[in-house]
């Protein structure tokens, strides 16, 4: 090799650290402030009463939203689960309009129409979560024939839990969109419970990815706590679904540090899961990494947190001064024109 | 100009919309090379292809969930159910997703979905079945029921520019039963309109789908046996009701025949019955009254269907009886 070659290589190489010093940053951003907004709506303002209705939360899951969504291209359709908060915020939905939503106020995305993360917006790319979440993949197979029809190279990224692979309309939606070639992604947080129902209980197979077979879609195991696993993961995956190859499968094993909602104590799971599973943390992990790899140091890391709890505190007050929706309202937009 | 069946006429509304907006597409089983069970979609893959006749594999939720996904997209798919029955397989996308989209996220599903409904075919208790009571509770979802060709291209036309879900239930038994001469030009009949298909001073019918005809029939009964005038209106429409026309039509006579093929607990005849009640009390000169199919499946074998289907001589009892109150 001559001096040439050497030196461009190792500019590749720099320019490359670089950049994946910059995506660390950015997963860092999306993850802490998924889990602030979280935190502050599930210990804070539901205790105040300022939020109602169900929380449910994606705490020790950021990784999974954060690495793939920031896999999306901006004509790819996202269909996020309960636990994927972050995905809002990448596609540019802003915290303040999150908590608004959450505290029934008409700055939410569905103006008091609808509470905690049932919400979506077309203009976004992000399709409002069906509370009973296996529903969401026949729509993704939907919205992926109607990006093949627009000839747009667009991928529908369909997110769900480990539940949701044992109802009907999951393995109806994925066999269309396999018997189709649709451009999908199909996204499992398999957080091991489904409320209270462990994954032993809720399927015969040991992994969600052996469902994949049986539909010829091939699928693979992720390390979900880990964001660069998730997002090298989803690049193979919506490079084989953008180049017409049909669906592809991630089941990002993970675990689910909450109850399934804000009023579950989770007294079933036992405790060491908690345990061993919080050592795993994925902000802590990718933290430690930043450091270790020198893409930041502690200062500067403490500076972002300190950012992401200025950012929250100004997305609470504007939530708080959001009007509530006039009951004169009620009627409206049940049907076009009304 | 030749007579157009029912099935024709669905069948040239879908084709005519499909050349006259590319977003529009059809999504269902085997309704591409095999022209759909009823032969409603037959010729459409030839002409518009795979990609705007889509067959699926056996899976309402996925028809029913596609359909609304590629409609969030901007598409306006027709979904078809091979028989009514079977919607209840996409029930939960229908009434938990589509329904809800506008008002929650303001987000238009302008899906259509055909259901081809009802009994006297001999479908028996799986394939008979006249779902539409399902859908007409459902805010958000429009349920139309057409009776005749002409309204059944029209409200197809119009089914499929709507920009909201649309469950169309078409008639089985109508399919190749009854005939129009239709319009050449491009015509819609409005979503949410009753039509009175027959003028009269009497005593009025409130219908819908293939019992307007048997209602027709009646009127020419009882006018031949009792010179009574009797009006009928055709709802066409389930959701959003005309109740202006029912009402208006009830002050007219003063007397209500409520007829429907549906069973009777939580059929449209007791929503306007309180309609009526609401809107037009102090004008009645009797009890309102129905004719319906009772609380039972609907069976099979040729005598069991006869008893249980209303049909001319039942509603001929009732009408005969309010008239003379």
């Amino acid at each position: 090799m001559n001096a040439v070659h050497a030196t461009s290589a190792d500019a590749q190489h720099a320019q490359e650290e670089g950049l994946r010093a910059e995506l660390a940053h950015k997963f860092l951003y999306y993850m802490s402030l998924m889990r602030e907004v979280e935190d502050r709506i599930e210990r804070k303002l539901y205790r105040q009463g300022k939020v109602v209705g169900g929380v449910y939360v994606g705490r020790g899951q950021e990784a999974i939203p954060v690495g793939s969504a920031l896999c999306a291209e901006p004509e790819d359709v996202m269909l996020p689960s309960h636990r994927d908060m972050a995905v809002f915020f990448i596609r540019g939905v802003s915290a303040r309009r999150v908590l608004a939503q959450y505290m029934g106020r008409v700055d939410g995305l569905t103006r008091g129409r609808d509470g905690n993360m049932h919400m979506g917006d077309m203009k976004a790319g992000v399709v409002s979560i069906i509370s009973a979440l296996a529903a969401t993949v026949p729509v993704a197979a939907g919205v992926a024939l109607a990006l093949r029809y627009q000839g747009k190279n667009g991928v529908a990224f369909s997110y769900f839990g480990d539940g949701a692979t044992s109802r009907g309309d999951w393995h109806e939606g994925v066999n269309l969109a396999t018997v189709q070639k649709l451009p999908v992604v199909f996204i499992c947080n398999n957080n091991q419970y489904a409320y209270s129902t462990p994954l032993h209980m809720q399927m015969a197979c040991a992994n969600v990815a052996d469902r994949g077979a049986a539909y010829n879609m091939p699928s693979e195991i992720v390390d979900g706590n880990d964001v660069f696993a998730v997002y090298e993961a989803t690049r193979r995956a919506a490079a084989h679904a953008r180049a017409g190859l049909g669906p592809y499968m991630l089941e990002c094993k993970t675990f689910r540090m909450t109850g399934h909602s804000a009023h579950d104590a989770a007294h079933y799971v036992p405790k060491e899961m908690f345990e061993e599973w919080g050592k795993l943390d994925p902000i802590v992990r990718l933290e430690q990494r930043m450091l270790e790899e020198s893409w930041a140091k502690r200062d500067d890391l403490d500076a972002a947190q300190a950012a992401v709890k200025a950012e929250v505190d100004d997305a609470v007050a504007f939530a708080d001064r959001s009007p509530w929706p006039d009951p004169a309202t009620l009627l409206e937009n049940v049907y076009q024109n009304e | 100009m030749p007579s157009t069946t029912y099935l024709e006429a669905i069948r040239e509304g879908l084709w005519e919309e499909m050349e006259r907006d590319p977003n529009v597409f059809c999504i269902g089983e085997d309704i591409a090379e095999y022209g759909g069970a009823f032969k409603v979609t037959a010729g459409f893959l030839e002409r518009f292809g795979t990609r705007r006749v889509v067959d699926t594999p056996i899976s309402e939720a996925a028809i029913a969930g596609a359909a609304i996904g590629a409609g969030l997209m901007g598409l306006r798919p027709v979904a078809e159910m091979q028989f009514a029955d079977f919607i209840s397989c996409g029930f939960d996308q229908l009434v938990n997703f589509a329904a809800k989209c506008r008002y929650r996220w303001n987000a238009p599903v302008p899906i259509v979905v055909r259901a081809p409904s009802g009994g006297g075919i001999h479908g028996g208790p799986f394939h008979s079945q006249n779902p539409e009571m399902w859908f007409v509770r459902t805010p958000g979802l429009k349920v139309v029921c057409p009776a005749t060709a002409y309204d059944a291209k029209g409200l197809i036309k119009a089914a499929i520019r709507d920009n909201d879900p649309v469950i169309f239930f078409e008639h089985k038994g109508l399919y190749r039963r009854i005939k129009d001469e239709l319009p050449e030009e491009d015509y819609t009949v409005p979503i949410g309109k009753a039509k009175v298909v027959r003028e009269g001073r009497d005593l009025s019918i409130v219908t819908y789908g293939a019992m307007v005809w048997t209602a027709l029939e009646v009127a020419d009964r009882l006018a031949a046996e009792e010179g009574a005038s009797v009006e009928v209106v055709d709802l066409r429409t389930l959701m959003p009701l005309d109740r202006d026309t029912v009402c208006a039509s009830a002050r007219k006579t003063g007397k209500v025949l409520l007829v429907h093929e549906d069973t009777r607990t939580g059929g449209m005849a007791g929503e306007l019955a309180a309609t009526i009640n609401e809107g037009a009390f102090e004008y009645l000169d009797g009890p309102i009254l129905r004719v319906t199919a009772p609380d039972t499946p609907i069976p099979f074998s040729p005598p069991l269907e006869e008893a249980f289907l209303p049909n001319a001589d039942k509603v001929l009892d009732k009408a005969r009886w309010l008239y003379r109150y």
